[in-house]
């Protein structure tokens, strides 16, 4: 570095300057070329529209009790869940403590207006959490669902309770508009 | 090309001329010239077989795009239409479907048997890891394409596949959504898969250059696995194995073309003549049949992360191998217990296989019932899990400590000495 030499024209080269001028052209060549592959990269993400494929609205009358309604929200199912009231029971009895994912059923339901929980409709992502695929209702060894993929059970609240999936099925963000209807998203 | 000296001379003015600047026919001439072991077997012709693999599949991919749209409204009737309208359409589309099935079938029996005779030990360690790497840019190719049609199968194979990056900690969701281009397998996703499944073809054959490059720069392995020493060992690539070559290739067109004609959607699934739904999941999943031993492998272990990591470690295990053989021995002629481990290992393959493609529930065979009456005996699960474990281990504890303790057989002196030694053993 930094000593002058001379080379064989009998010039004199300054080797700290030139290692200054392949360094620098070296780091703005370098800046440019990363600066170019983030837009390289960025533009295989989600597009502003996609992203802005807003929320639905649901009107919860048309579910009769032991009905499910799906209706795709994001590309996905969302499951609109009328429970029986023995699906409600078998729900609440269960024992979370065994659950891989515990969560209490209360957990999995979102407050109405008035601040109160309606057990009878049970809405989440019909999506199974270990590869995506859409469980099948009224399955399994929990008689809730179950995945046809790769055999996963889920329970009446949608929680995982055997097979490969991690986690329960999710809860989507949504509120209810009205008692008999809720808006997903 | 380098590995043999050229022995080309340009007979005429022109290729003269041409010599001295662009020495193109030179290079062809030495290609053809290039020196072959004398005892290659037809094993050794799907290396052939292969290039006429990828020239099929490129050329009747080009004139797929011709036809099909990829756009989710349109995708599926395209493909249809191909099928049903465009001239020679029902011919051209099978043999790209049915192509990517043979492809596989060639490359299975190329990487057999690269294990079997030792292919891969010093000085072919990089002809082995540039295969690797093109059998794993095939898989990625194949998956791209199956989604193309845009069937149940290739929505719900999609979704699967892309939700295996789901799985990375911390990063996974966002991972899954940078690469699908939204929050599911939609429009996007089929877009971005059409523009690089047409891309991949062509790293493919930059790759399969880089791969003959080094085979012809060390020379090809043979059946017993011992270097040509004098020119006797080796005979002209051209005539001996050109001809060779065509008659495995007539024979392996003879299969390509009955299931072309005959069986052009057996290899297929008939979900996937159903459009793309995504509010119904298609009650058995399955991939492709060549993904089938890796499937298997992922549904071997209860936990999604760990399950995606065995699945690649069974790929990412063969880059290794060269140095997990510790076997100066190449070819398993002369090694005598390696080769059990390596039928053994040949089956385990297949069944791996026969686990991917059943439900991992069902029952390989029962002995009875139990109390509550469900089937005991051996299921799917725990065949998957057994021949998992012999996979791996046949790679990581088999493979080394059998070089260290095997005694193998006395090797021939030379190519020549095997062959005519066999001759005479013949004749008396």
């Amino acid at each position: 570095m930094s000593e002058t030499i001379t080379n064989d024209d009998h010039e004199t080269v300054d080797e700290g300057k030139r290692d200054f001028i392949y360094i620098a052209t070296g780091a703005v060549a370098a800046a440019g070329a990363a600066s170019l592959a983030w837009p390289l990269v960025k533009q295989m993400g989600a597009a502003a529209d996609t992203l802005a494929a807003g929320s639905i609205e649901i009107d919860l009358t048309k579910v009769e009790v032991g009905q499910q309604l799906k209706v795709l929200w994001r590309g996905k199912p969302v499951f609109v869940r009328h429970r029986t009231a023995k699906e409600i029971k078998d729900a609440v009895d269960t024992d979370i403590a065994k659950c891989p994912d515990p969560q209490t059923d209360d957990e999995r339901l979102v407050a109405n207006p008035e601040g109160k929980l309606n057990p009878a409709f049970l809405v989440m992502v019909g999506v199974c959490t270990h590869f995506g695929c859409v469980p099948v209702g009224e399955a399994g060894d929990y008689d809730g669902w179950y995945c046809p993929c790769h055999g996963s059970h889920y329970d009446t609240s949608g929680r995982i309770r055997k097979g490969p999936a991690p986690t329960n099925m999710v809860i989507p963000p949504y509120e209810y508009l009205t008692d008999t209807s809720i808006k997903v998203g | 090309m380098s590995g043999h000296p050229s022995t080309y001379e340009p007979k005429y003015a022109a290729t003269r001329w041409l010599d001295q600047r662009l020495p193109i026919i030179r290079m062809g001439a030495d290609f053809m010239g290039f020196p072959s072991p004398r005892n290659l077997n037809y094993w050794y012709a799907f290396g052939g077989i292969l290039t006429l693999c990828l020239i099929t599949q490129i050329i009747t991919g080009v004139i797929l795009a011709m036809h099909y749209t990829p756009h989710i409204d349109f995708a599926f009737d395209s493909v249809q239409r191909i099928r049903r309208d465009v001239p020679f359409g029902w011919l051209l589309q099978p043999m790209h479907a049915v192509g990517a099935s043979m492809f596989f079938l060639a490359v299975y029996i190329h990487m057999f048997r690269g294990l079997y005779y030792g292919s891969y030990k010093a000085p072919r360690e990089l002809i082995w890891i540039l295969g690797c790497v093109i059998y794993l840019l095939m898989m990625a190719t194949g998956f791209l394409g199956y989604m193309l049609p845009w069937g149940q199968m290739s929505f719900w194979g999609a979704t699967v596949i892309t939700g295996f990056f789901g799985a990375v900690p911390f990063v996974g969701e966002s991972l899954q959504q940078w690469l699908l281009g939204g929050y599911s397998v939609d429009n996007a996703t089929l877009q971005r898969f059409f523009s690089l499944h047409y891309l991949l073809p062509f790293v493919i054959a930059a790759i399969v250059g880089l791969h003959i490059w080094a085979l012809h720069h060390v020379g090809q392995n043979n059946p017993i696995g011992v270097e040509p020493k004098s020119k006797k060992d080796t005979l002209s690539f051209h005539p001996f194995y050109t001809v060779k070559d065509a008659v495995a290739i007539g024979l392996f067109l003879l299969i390509f073309a009955y299931f072309v004609f005959y069986l052009p959607d057996a290899l297929g699934h008939a979900d996937n003549y159903q459009r793309a739904d995504p509010l119904k999941t298609p009650p058995h999943i399955v991939p492709e049949w060549y993904y089938l031993p890796f499937y298997a492998i992922l549904r071997a272990v209860p936990d999604k992360l760990l399950g995606i990591v065995l699945m690649f470690a069974a790929i990412a295990v063969l880059f290794v191998l060269p140095w997990l053989d510790t076997s100066k021995v190449r070819s398993m002629r002369f090694r005598p217990v390696a080769r059990w481990f390596f039928i053994i290992f040949l089956v385990v393959c297949f069944l791996l296989g026969w686990c991917g493609k059943e439900s991992p529930d069902n029952m390989v065979f029962s002995v009875g019932t139990n109390d509550a009456g469900d089937p005991m005996g051996l299921n799917f699960l725990w065949l998957s899990r057994i021949t998992t474990l012999y996979y791996f281990g046949y790679f990581v504890v088999i493979l080394p400590i059998l070089g260290l303790v095997e005694k193998p057989k006395a090797l021939p002196d030379s190519i020549t000495k095997s062959v005519l030694g066999s001759h005479k053993k013949a004749e008396a």
